[in-house]
């Protein structure tokens, strides 16, 4: 991206759009393709001559057909959107109970240092410890999902919000002492602003970990629409070509969100560092 | 001089530095680290206290919350008939095992990534593509070719533990400072020389890091493989006590989870304090 709005000013004639494109191919990395281009050929391969017996291995036109055919008479899209709905929606609860707390601790101390402890010792206990409990208060369905989803991102918002805010480095802090700032306008010129890059590590952090938890509990909690349910009903029913297909969506919208994390992340730090 | 004098006199005028508190324990970092303690421990005990008084009162029905006396009861059965003990110790094996597998694939992959720019770009994204889909949505696929037994354990634990090491360890190779590499050139250094002297020692404090962040990562996903298939371990009590309607029993493996969790990134923590004295100011330029 940062690449074509460099080369435009310097180049003087208008550059040809195929010569562009020709370059952009020579410059790609061919080398992971052909290890990618390895893999699915030793997929087909597998699956013609029989290494591996066909109730566990689709073809991988199979698995392309399954997705046409969900597409037209199936459930996947509502499934995929109820996933994504789950997901959100807890991500935007704990994120705001994180961001909150995260505040309270980075801007006073005396609180941080009667509930900061505690924050980070809750923090050990692994997350998946907290499905069955959550289960318990709220249920399996949709509201226990839900929960288990916000306590996935509310804990590593929380953590960085906080190291945000109170990380700031020993001169600005000299520097708004001899300006006589007030609380309020270190908070608000010198913290926050230094904060920013780091809470939004927490929020890269936090989708990474609602993504999980939203997987998690769709497999662990009740069935209920959404990929993990279509997971469950691929592995149980033996429909090997459903399996593949939901993974594999998983595994895009990991893709998807990391990379959306990543590109806002970069532009925070540009903006930064400026 | 009282016990408060010497708490308080101390820290706020320094004269007494010298001479010989209470045993001679009390130095003015120990007051203050005590005293941090004390203001730490009082959240969760009012919260204890809290809780206990609300179940006494009947505010908070057990099937929300048993009463800390329960809870505590329930723990000295399980402590008691050796319960705790048989699932606690399933649990750190599978871990163990499970860790140790992952860091050594780990630390192999990623030297050999970190090492070779041919490797790296042959092998490194396909690995990576599959670290991004998440552990859970490969475990029903792994569970159809290795069972729901140990192996499936092992191999889920193993995954996720190698994905921070191989990141750690790559991306300490790779970040070895330029100076010491044409360091190691001027002196003409052989390759064996090079890797020992150099790159190993300037890479540690990030390989360290890394295996800090996968034993993190394999206690997580011990906890997660126990609740989707298991019938020993933390994890299946904690599933056991909530069919049973048995909260003590979640709460008790929640506990216990977490104590261990801490202790480890104690360990670890400590593990990764000794990686860094090899972290130089050479080798801090970026």
């Amino acid at each position: 991206m940062s690449a074509d709005s460099i080369i435009p000013p310097r180049a003087v004639a208008v550059p040809h759009p195929v010569s562009a494109l020709v370059r952009r191919i020579r410059a790609l990395d061919w080398r992971p393709l052909l290890s990618f281009a390895a893999i699915i050929a030793l997929w087909f391969a597998a699956y013609e001559f029989n290494w591996v017996r066909a109730k566990f291995l689709p073809s991988p036109v199979a698995v392309v057909e399954r997705l046409w055919f969900e597409i037209h008479s199936g459930t996947i899209v509502t499934d995929l959107l109820e996933t994504l709905r789950r997901n959100i929606i807890g991500l935007a609860i704990g994120g705001f109970i994180g961001l909150a707390l995260g505040a309270l601790l980075g801007i006073s101390s005396g609180f941080a240092k009667i509930v900061g402890p505690t924050v980070l010792a809750q923090r050990q206990t692994a997350l998946f410890a907290w499905v069955p409990l959550l289960s318990v208060w709220f249920g399996g369905a949709d509201v226990g999902k839900i929960a288990f989803i916000s306590v996935a991102a509310f804990q590593p918002i929380v953590i960085n919000t906080w190291r945000g805010l109170t990380l700031v480095p020993k001169t600005y802090k000299e520097l708004a002492e001899s300006l006589s700032f007030t609380r309020w306008d270190y908070v608000r010129l010198v913290a926050i602003p230094n904060a920013l890059p780091t809470i939004f590590t927490g929020f890269h952090a936090a989708l990474i970990y609602a993504w999980l938890a939203t997987v998690g509990a769709e497999l662990f909690l009740n069935i209920a629409p959404g990929l993990g349910g279509r997971l469950t009903e691929g592995s149980q029913l033996f429909e090997i070509d459903l399996l593949f297909l939901t993974i594999i969506l998983f595994g895009i919208v990991g893709l998807f969100y990391n990379s959306l994390a990543e590109r806002t992340e970069g532009l925070f730090l540009k903006w930064n560092s400026r | 001089m009282t016990i408060s004098q010497t708490l308080t006199a101390p820290a706020r005028t320094g004269a007494t530095r010298g001479r010989a508190s209470v045993a001679g324990l009390l130095t003015p970092a120990r007051t203050a680290a005590l005293k941090t303690t004390l203001w730490g421990l009082s959240f969760p005990l009012g919260l204890l206290a809290l809780w206990w008084i609300s179940s006494d009162a009947g505010w908070l029905p057990a099937q929300i919350l048993p009463a800390p006396l329960v809870i505590w009861e329930s723990f000295a059965e399980l402590l008691q008939d050796g319960s705790l003990w048989v699932h606690t110790w399933a649990s750190l094996e599978r871990v163990a095992v499970g860790f140790a597998l992952g860091a050594l694939f780990g630390l192999i992959f990623g030297a050999a990534s970190g090492l070779s720019p041919t490797f790296r770009a042959y092998f490194y994204p396909p690995v990576q593509a599959v670290a991004r889909v998440n552990v859970l949505a490969w475990m029903p696929l792994l569970a159809l070719f290795l069972g729901i037994d140990e192996e499936l354990k092992y191999v889920i634990i193993a995954w996720s533990t190698a994905i921070p090491i191989i990141l750690g360890t790559a991306r300490g190779i790779e970040n070895v400072s330029p100076s010491l590499l044409e360091l190691g050139a001027a002196f003409n250094f052989r390759t064996r020389d090079r890797l020992r002297l150099i790159v190993l020692p300037a890479s540690l404090p990030s390989i360290f890091t890394g295996l800090r962040e996968g034993l993190a990562n394999a206690w997580q996903t011990l906890v997660l493989v126990e609740l989707f298939a298991s019938f020993e371990g933390l994890g299946y009590l904690m599933v056991w006590g909530r069919q049973l309607f048995q909260l003590e029993l979640v709460i008790v493996s929640m506990i216990i989870i977490g104590v261990i969790g801490l202790l480890l990134n104690i360990v670890l923590r400590w593990i990764e304090g000794l990686g860094q004295h090899w972290k130089t100011e050479v080798g801090d330029e970026r």
